[in-house]
């Protein structure tokens, strides 16, 4: 049975916290995104896309095979 | 009275829900408590998202964006869609594993068999029923607090509320509170878990729908959506804070301010501001930017000023992210988790919780950064009635202000319910049912018992809010600490094997301490941040840590036994 990679996890999300800090759209007041959303708020309604994203494609290479085996076990 | 008739209808088709799922209900505990684990995926996750979703998600967001400008959607929403999916996904999924192996349906439970320890359970009962009970509180009164305004005028006779003459003739917050706990009750009582789920998901459907609804309408009425985001309030070069637009009642339009009103000023040292200290549009960015604002007192005329910081300092924002660690400890998420059908059910939750946080959140934050631009100036304390107020304003649709005041009303519901049935459960299943045999009481009897602890909860919750402070609702981010204090004992009770019964009561124990001592330092619930802006939680959550790893270390490990239960590699 494929056991699952936390390491990618881990490594995954800390490197998106990382990019939640956006720093460099702090002060950013005058880029409008479609003519209408503020830069700063437009980077983080993407990175909610990106979380979404993120998290589907870990439950791919690390889904907990191994647990679910024994959710399904008789006790 | 239009939006109270639209009230009623939508309360009565929940409570017509709520006997509908009892037809399905299997007659046994299991059921009650955790609809014998078949929940599917889409209503596993509108449930799980109308819980960890409060009334903060329409009128709160709004409000804080009023306050704060757009940096409240990367401080709340995107990190607790990141958040909340990793511990769904690594925290949510275990538990339901073990949940359905082996019988647990509460978190202690669950705690007491991982750390061979009866007294864990009694240690965490009442830390978590005192952290879940504020929370209530901040749902019954908020949605009294939300139907006053609404209904004002309706009754004026029946309800002349001295107390608040501009909203006199309006369902007074008992009223609403009692309303509320009812449906609520009616529907957890007869359907236990899997009525909560069929409600939830209604809800959870009213609230975004009518989140976005609201939207729409407003940047219509606005003139679009880019000319609606020139309204937001500006700082000028002299450091004028000044609202280029206004909202003329009598034309229904908007219409530009030439001067523009100015309605504070920036706070700052010297003569003249120096650019690059402030933000000229300082609800579109994180820069903080102190200012002082007038308000005009509608009854008096009187101008008072407040201070006010707009922006997001970067230790807040870096900080906050362990408050949504909070939902690994949630008991009554914990419950949700466990109604899951299959594992495979959480996929949908995962993926998609951050989505519907941006579906609900982006729109409540424009509407609130607009707001600043068309509102008078707002002191803190009023900042959940911007919604309502531009709803009122520039929609001026009955049918329109009684569909968002059920939504609001939804998103309060949809995690109160929740809340009141893991209570019942709780008191009926880590406490009375604990240590005695399976034989002892039928499946009806701890039925009985646990609708009896329902309305046992219920109706001292009610009471207690009618004394309540009605400042309670500074004590939410103080319930979030508490619970992200004590998340690094499901984390390490999950992942950890070391994690040793002694090392669990010391992490338990310092999260409660030192959050103690900040709730006390705050003076019981105010709003407390430390030095540059770092949350309390932060600090909490690392001296919780420190104790569990440090104890763990220093004390015998797990038995063998628990190891190979609840470590499959092992």
């Amino acid at each position: 049975m494929k056991k699952p990679n936390y390491a990618i996890i881990w490594i995954g999300t800390l490197l998106l916290i990382c990019l939640h800090q956006d720093s460099w759209f702090w002060d950013d007041h005058q880029t409008l995104i479609f003519g209408f959303l503020p830069v700063g708020l437009a980077y983080h309604a993407a990175f909610s896309i990106v979380a979404a994203i993120w998290w589907g494609s870990a439950m791919v290479f690390a889904w907990p095979h191994d647990l679910e085996a024994l959710a399904e076990e008789e006790n | 009275m239009t939006p109270l008739i639209v009230i009623v209808c939508y309360l009565g088709l929940l409570l017509a829900l709520g006997i509908l799922s009892s037809r399905s209900f299997r007659g046994t505990s299991k059921d009650y408590f955790v609809a014998s684990h078949s929940i599917g995926p889409f209503l596993l996750l509108m449930s799980v998202f109308g819980t960890t979703m409060t009334a903060f998600a329409l009128v709160g967001s709004t409000g804080k964006a009023f306050e704060r400008g757009i940096g409240v959607y990367g401080l709340m929403a995107s990190i607790s869609g990141l958040v909340h999916a990793a511990v769904f996904f690594l925290i949510g999924i275990r538990l339901w594993v073990f949940g359905k192996k082996y019988g647990y349906v509460t978190q202690i439970q669950y705690f007491r068999a991982r750390f061979e320890s009866s007294g864990i359970g009694y240690l965490l009962f009442p830390i978590l029923v005192l952290l879940v009970i504020p929370y209530l509180l901040i749902g019954i009164i908020g949605a009294g607090k939300t139907l006053l305004p609404v209904t004002a005028g309706a009754f004026p006779d029946l309800f002349p509320n001295l107390a608040t003459p501009q909203w006199a003739g309006g369902i007074p917050v008992w009223l609403t509170g009692l309303v509320i706990c009812g449906v609520v009750l009616t529907y957890v009582f007869m359907g236990g878990s899997r009525g909560a789920a069929w409600a939830n998901t209604f809800q959870t459907l009213v609230f975004m729908v009518m989140g976005v609804v609201a939207f729409v309408l407003i940047a219509k009425n606005l003139g679009g959506l880019e000319n609606a985001s020139k309204v937001t309030m500006q700082i000028n070069e002299k450091g004028q804070v000044v609202q280029p637009y206004r909202w003329d009642n009598a034309s229904k339009e908007l219409v530009e301010n030439n001067p523009p009103k100015v309605v504070g000023k920036l706070v700052f040292e010297g003569e003249s501001p120096e650019p690059g200290t402030y933000s000229p549009r300082p609800l579109l960015s994180r820069t903080v930017t102190e200012v002082e604002l007038n308000s005009k007192n509608p009854k008096t005329g009187e101008i008072t000023s407040f201070k006010r910081e707009y922006g997001i300092p970067p230790w807040m924002f870096a900080t906050y992210l362990f408050i949504p660690l909070s939902v690994g400890m949630f008991p009554h998420l914990f419950q949700h988790w466990l109604t899951a059908k299959s594992a495979r059910a959480f996929k949908l939750t995962v993926i998609a919780h951050p989505l519907c946080i941006l579906i609900v959140w982006v729109p409540c934050v424009l509407i609130g950064i607009w707001a600043t631009g068309i509102l008078p100036p707002l002191d803190p304390s009023k900042v959940s009635g911007v919604l309502g107020q531009v709803v009122r304003n520039v929609i001026e649709s009955q049918v329109l202000s009684g569909f968002l005041t059920a939504g609001v009303l939804a998103a309060i519901m949809s995690s109160l319910d929740s809340q009141f049935l893991c209570l019942g459960t709780m008191f009926t299943n880590d406490i009375v049912l604990h240590n005695k045999s399976q034989d002892r009481y039928s499946d009806r009897q701890i039925i009985f018992i646990a609708r009896s602890f329902i309305v046992v909860i219920v109706a001292l919750t009610y009471l207690v809010s009618l004394k309540a402070p009605q400042n309670v609702f500074d004590l939410a981010v103080w319930c979030f600490s508490g619970f992200g204090a004590l998340f690094p004992l499901i984390f390490a009770a999950l992942y950890w094997k070391r994690t040793t019964k002694a090392g669990a009561y010391a992490c338990i124990l310092a999260a409660v301490a030192s959050w103690f001592y900040y709730f006390a330092m705050s003076g019981y619930g105010k709003e407390l941040v430390l030095g540059p802006g770092i949350m309390p939680v932060a600090v909490c959550f690392l001296i919780s840590s420190a104790a569990l790893v440090i104890v763990s270390l220093m004390t015998p490990p797990p038995s063998e036994a628990t190891l190979r239960k609840f470590f499959p590699n092992h």
